[in-house]
């Protein structure tokens, strides 16, 4: 592995980015991160890391109590409405009272994106994700894995050009999880966005990722900055392969000391 | 991404009444009603101390134009209570969700308001009100208190990860009550309307047993006072069983209204799967 290459117009830049909470919890310290158009990056390491708190930062929820983050040279808060930027949580989050195509269609619906235009959008954003004849079912009456397709074709609606997602299939089953792995590769080659995957599986950041940036805890802070220079598009040859053994290996080291606390 | 996933599992909704819930309270009723028989007649009681439940079938049928009449005007109370509380409930409790100076300025009232009973309240109410708009209050301060909190409690009960992904969009204040807030509390808020509605006719009967002989009405709780004076027993157990009846009626009604709005979404208005 070496270290990623860092191409020059980032999507999403970091500058010594802390979070402290109002307890006092000291979640972030000092991030510095750049993530490049096209990317896959994955943040990983153990809870505690802070690795969902720089997720919402980097989504605008939130502020950092120092440093800054720049989205394209413009701050997070100056693009609310702009609907650049999809965000999937660990559940899926969807509304239970009202049916599957609503629930695609709410960014449409609160941006005021006309009614018929929004119809044709849901109906492709469901169509990549494969659940195009549950449009009218209800949340409750899918299954984990398509409820967070549901909530996957809803943060990709609006086309954006970044996705965060955060550990969204930490709940599912290994089968569901290795299915949306794959589909996930193949969306994210199909579409061409960026996208900021946190997750707290070795084996999952290697199988997706095209850079790996693992984070230490205690306070949060980036420990090692790795690429997986893997070429896509893998599949299930590739889970299985010495080169995808070898990736794991080095990145469980890495955790591994990021979590005894040695130094990079 | 491609699928072949499976027809949704439709969930079961038509929850299958079993025979016993419908022939066990009906033999309890029947022997119940056997045994007080047997007991007037053997004892030989009088029908001004306890009529036999024949007597009262009859007196049942035979006042039934006043009692009917009596009943519509109990029930117009109750139901304006009921329309008025749902009103003042959810718009207090949405004013409250939205500014906390307004919540903790005026919620210790709301509570007074309930504690206090509303018997004592009635005879001031009836002083300072005509006759109807106190009864009216009555109903009303009874059936608010149920409304107010369960839809606060709801309005506050929203998913934090769907309230981020409101924000995340930019949604209007506005948006956020009408697309998030208030159907996430709707469930809370028919809970709240379930226990309102019995509650609104205890407030209307409270009032009108308050009124008494001293006010023009009519309505049945007027009926088992005045019927009370003129120890007409057999007519204070006909307007009686009228209006547990009522009641009984009321909270199915509403039991129905919350099943239909729930039933395609809500864990409550589901049944088990077998």
């Amino acid at each position: 592995m070496t270290p990623a290459p860092r191409t020059p117009e980032p999507v999403v830049t970091l500058k010594g980015v802390a979070k402290r909470f109002a307890n006092g919890t000291q979640a972030l310290a000092g991030l510095d991160l750049a993530i490049a158009s096209g990317e896959f990056v994955s943040l990983l390491g153990p809870s505690g890391c802070g690795k969902s708190t720089a997720l919402r930062l980097i989504a605008g929820l939130g502020e950092p109590s120092t440093g800054a983050i720049s989205w394209r040279g413009a701050k997070p808060g100056a693009r609310r409405n702009g609907l650049d930027v999809g965000f999937v949580f660990q559940e899926p989050t969807l509304m239970p009272w009202t049916t599957v195509a609503n629930n695609v269609a709410l960014p449409l619906a609160l941006a005021g994106v006309a009614p018929d235009i929004a119809k044709e959008r849901v109906a492709q954003a469901l169509e990549r994700v494969g659940l195009s004849q549950f449009r009218v079912a209800y949340p409750r009456e899918l299954s984990g894995g398509m409820k967070m397709r549901v909530s996957i074709a809803r943060a990709l609606v609006t086309d954006p050009p970044l996705l965060l997602m955060d550990e969204p299939f930490a709940a599912l089953d290994e089968i569901t999880r290795f299915k949306l792995n794959d589909d996930l590769i193949a969306l994210w080659r199909a579409v061409g966005n960026t996208i900021v995957f946190v997750t707290h599986s070795v084996f999952e950041s290697v199988y997706l990722s095209s850079r790996i940036v693992v984070m230490a805890p205690r306070p949060g802070r980036i420990y090692a900055d790795l690429a997986v220079d893997a070429p896509f598009p893998r599949d299930e040859s590739f889970r299985t392969s010495a080169e995808y053994a070898g990736h794991c290996r080095v990145v469980s080291q890495a955790l591994a000391q990021a979590m005894t606390g040695g130094g990079p | 991404m491609s699928t072949a996933a499976p027809a949704p599992d439709a969930p079961r909704v038509t929850a299958g009444i079993g025979w016993q819930q419908v022939v066990l309270p009906v033999a309890t009723l029947a022997i119940g009603i056997a045994i007080w028989d047997l007991v007037v007649r053997i004892e030989q009681i009088p029908p001004y101390v306890l009529p036999a439940p024949g007597l009262v079938a009859t007196t049942l049928v035979s006042d039934w134009p006043l009692l009917w009449d009596s009943l519509l005007v109990t029930l117009t109370t109750t139901f304006e209570g009921l329309a008025l509380a749902v009103i003042g409930g959810t718009g207090l409790a949405i004013l409250f969700n939205q500014s906390r100076l307004i919540e903790y300025s005026f919620y210790p009232y709301a509570v007074i308001l309930q504690v206090t009973p509303v018997v004592a309240i009635a005879p001031l109410l009836l002083i300072y009100l005509p006759q109807q708009a106190a009864v009216l209050a009555c109903a009303w301060i009874v059936a608010f208190f149920p409304v107010l909190a369960n839809t606060t409690l709801g309005l506050n009960s929203v998913d934090r990860n769907l309230a981020d992904l409101f924000e995340l969009y930019g949604a209007s204040r506005l948006s956020v009550l009408m697309r998030l807030k208030l159907p996430a509390a709707l469930p809370y808020m028919l809970g709240g309307l379930k226990i309102a509605g019995g509650l609104s006719l205890i407030g209307a009967v409270v009032a009108e047993i308050a009124a008494g002989s001293a006010g023009a009405g009519s309505g049945l709780a007027y009926r088992i006072a005045e019927s009370g004076y003129r120890l007409d027993i057999p007519r204070m157990f006909a307007a009686l069983i009228l209006l547990s009846a009522a009641g009984v009626v009321i909270f199915f009604a509403l039991s129905a209204v919350s099943w239909l709005l729930l039933r395609r979404w809500h864990e409550s208005a589901l049944a088990r799967e077998p």
